[in-house]
């Protein structure tokens, strides 16, 4: 009987390697990931509670300050400064500091997530490190430090929803666009307490492929993991992990990627998705380019070769909050960010932003915001009468030209589509 | 006699407590408890009395990792969450804190504000003369709760729940 991608890593972390959907497993982690805003309780947990003096080994821990980055008030600053005291005392290696990006690309492009690790994280986007087929999982502060103390936590090995894409995308068209059909089509409970595979992205680059991996968490998912095959798989892939042909699935989905049209997630729940077509003439307010799962190099080029010699619309604001320092320095160096600046745009310090509503672009009452991120949650970004819709970043570019909700292809003329294609 | 606070389907974590209220956007003395449901049901923090149930839809608890959440509903003094599908970090956190989880669904059976008994050790809700009996949760659950979480349940123990002694 073959293994699932989760079946196989979780074996392997358990020393077990026989382990089948169902089973309690003691897994030792090869990273654990705490950012800014759960730190603070999380060493506190450590401490105070569980009487654990350091950190069981200060160079499979990473320590990241994302979530509001820089410090919005004093009372965080303060936060900011203890975390970074206590990263000095317990000697932990990894701190990626104001700028340095969100965790889930940070760490991959540090080389710190590589196939087949076991990695949690104190965010439900850690599912995000499956963009390089680790098994990625969220926890709350007291798992974290469970995890700090041990080296170790427990999991039930999951079953897994097979997510099958075949085809490529039509111009427009992008992995956003198959992550929001995948919400979509399983709801937003459709993964809970299992896995989810991708296959059939061989193409994507694995930024591409941490949009994939960050929406597992959206239908529920433990783990989000996409297929170590093709373009994206830059990482040296272990030899035990592979696609194994009689794997059990709970259930297997397919998506014909080129009969796929933009879809949008509209408000207040992930799986609210539509055809745009079906969206109506919605007016924006916002357009926010940002997050981990389309904040990336690769995001803001795409609305870039949109936005070229074009402005935004009036009375339309559009905020770029890259994921990391390096798609940033990227963006900076080939001509993206001053064709997104020329258009209009303005540009955050990498982070999170105003994903979870604490600052740089959080929304006013009735405000109307296209968002290439995660969640549309009411109040998520900030007043609960706010609209959020979900939306890839070539959507969220033809609509910051128009100032409604657009498909890029009536942004863009027939010369341009055959270029974008 | 604790009140039932019924709840719809899907409720996330950010209806639960937004990230605006997290306790590190807080002042250091401010209790995150007094920002349970604060703007997705008001009136619940600055009624809810210790040993209050929430009775709730399918996928109670999904979004993000935030254990102030589950956090802000311990320190209401909720005394157990019945839905018909928890998701699981929130279902992870409840347990780490020792929040009394019933993963069964009985919306049909009580309405928000009535006045029930609640026998935990038996899982038994009494609603009037209806008795609704909660199915037993596994053992190595009640073993957690029963310790008041999963930090004294390890300091005891030693070892993860569920995973062999």
């Amino acid at each position: 009987m073959g293994q699932t991608f989760a079946e196989q890593i979780l074996g392997h972390a358990s020393g077990r390697s026989d382990v089948q959907a169902g089973d309690m497993v003691v897994v030792n982690v090869d990273l654990v990931m705490m950012h800014d805003s759960l730190s603070p309780s999380i060493i506190e947990t450590l401490h105070n509670e569980l009487g654990a003096e350091r950190v069981w080994d200060r160079d499979k821990v990473a320590v990241v300050i994302d979530h509001v980055a820089p410090a919005a008030t004093v009372r965080q600053a303060e936060q900011q400064q203890q975390v970074r005291r206590w990263v000095a005392q317990q000697g932990i290696s990894h701190l990626f500091d104001v700028g340095r990006g969100i965790s889930h690309p940070v760490l991959i492009e540090e080389g710190l997530v590589q196939p087949g690790m076991l990695v949690i994280g104190s965010d439900s986007h850690s599912t995000g490190y499956g963009a390089a087929a680790a098994f990625g999982s969220g926890m709350g502060t007291t798992d974290i430090a469970l995890a700090l103390a041990t080296g170790q936590t427990w999991f039930r090995v999951p079953e897994t929803v097979r997510v099958n894409a075949v085809g490529n995308f039509q111009p427009g068209v992008s992995v956003k666009d198959f992550g929001l059909w995948a919400a979509r089509t399983l709801r937003a409970d459709g993964a809970t307490y299992q896995s989810v595979e991708w296959h059939g992205v061989d193409f994507l680059s694995w930024r591409e492929r941490m949009t994939l991996a960050t929406l597992s968490i959206e239908v529920g998912a433990k783990a989000g993991i996409v297929a170590p095959t093709g373009l994206g798989a830059e990482h040296p892939v272990p030899e035990w992990l592979r696609v194994e042909a009689d794997a059990s699935y709970s259930r297997v989905v397919e998506c014909d990627l080129s009969t796929l049209e933009p879809q949008v997630s509209v408000p207040h729940y992930v799986d609210n998705v539509v055809d745009l077509a079906d969206v109506g003439r919605v007016a924006v307010d916002v357009v926010y380019l940002g997050t981990c799962t389309n904040g990336h190099y690769e995001d803001m080029a795409a609305a870039a070769s949109i936005l070229k010699g074009r402005r935004l619309a009036p009375n339309v604001r559009m905020i770029v909050v890259p994921a990391s320092s390096e798609s940033l320095h990227r963006a900076a160096s080939d001509g993206t960010l001053a064709t997104l600046l020329a258009a209009g745009a303005t540009i955050g310090t990498p982070g999170c932003g105003a994903c979870i509503g604490r600052h740089m672009g959080v929304l006013a009452p009735d405000e109307v915001c296209v968002f290439t991120g995660n969640r549309n949650f009411r109040g998520r970004m900030g007043s609960p009468g706010a609209n959020i819709y979900l939306a890839s970043p070539e959507v969220a570019a033809a609509t910051a030209v128009t100032g409604y909700i657009t498909h890029p292809r009536n942004v863009l003329d027939s010369t341009e589509q055959a270029v974008f294609a | 006699m604790p009140r039932i606070w019924v709840f719809g389907n899907d409720v996330n974590t950010d209806q639960m407590v937004p990230g605006r209220y997290a306790p590190y956007m807080l002042g250091a003395n401010d209790d995150v408890r007094r920002y349970a449901f604060i703007e997705a049901r008001p009136d619940f923090a600055p009624n809810v009395e210790p040993g209050d149930l929430i009775i709730a839809g399918p996928n109670f608890g999904c979004g993000s990792s935030r254990e102030y959440a589950p956090l802000a509903l311990k320190r209401c003094g909720v005394g157990a969450i019945i839905a018909p599908l928890f998701a699981r970090i929130f279902f992870r956190n409840a347990l780490n804190l020792g929040i009394p989880c019933f993963t069964t669904d009985i919306r049909e059976q009580v309405a928000d504000g009535d006045l029930v008994d609640f026998d935990l050790a038996a899982g038994l809700i009494t609603n009037n003369a209806n008795q609704i009996q909660l199915p037993p949760p596994e053992g190595w659950m009640r073993e957690v709760w029963a310790e008041g979480g999963i930090v004294p349940f390890y300091r005891r123990h030693g070892r993860f729940p569920a995973t062999g002694a």
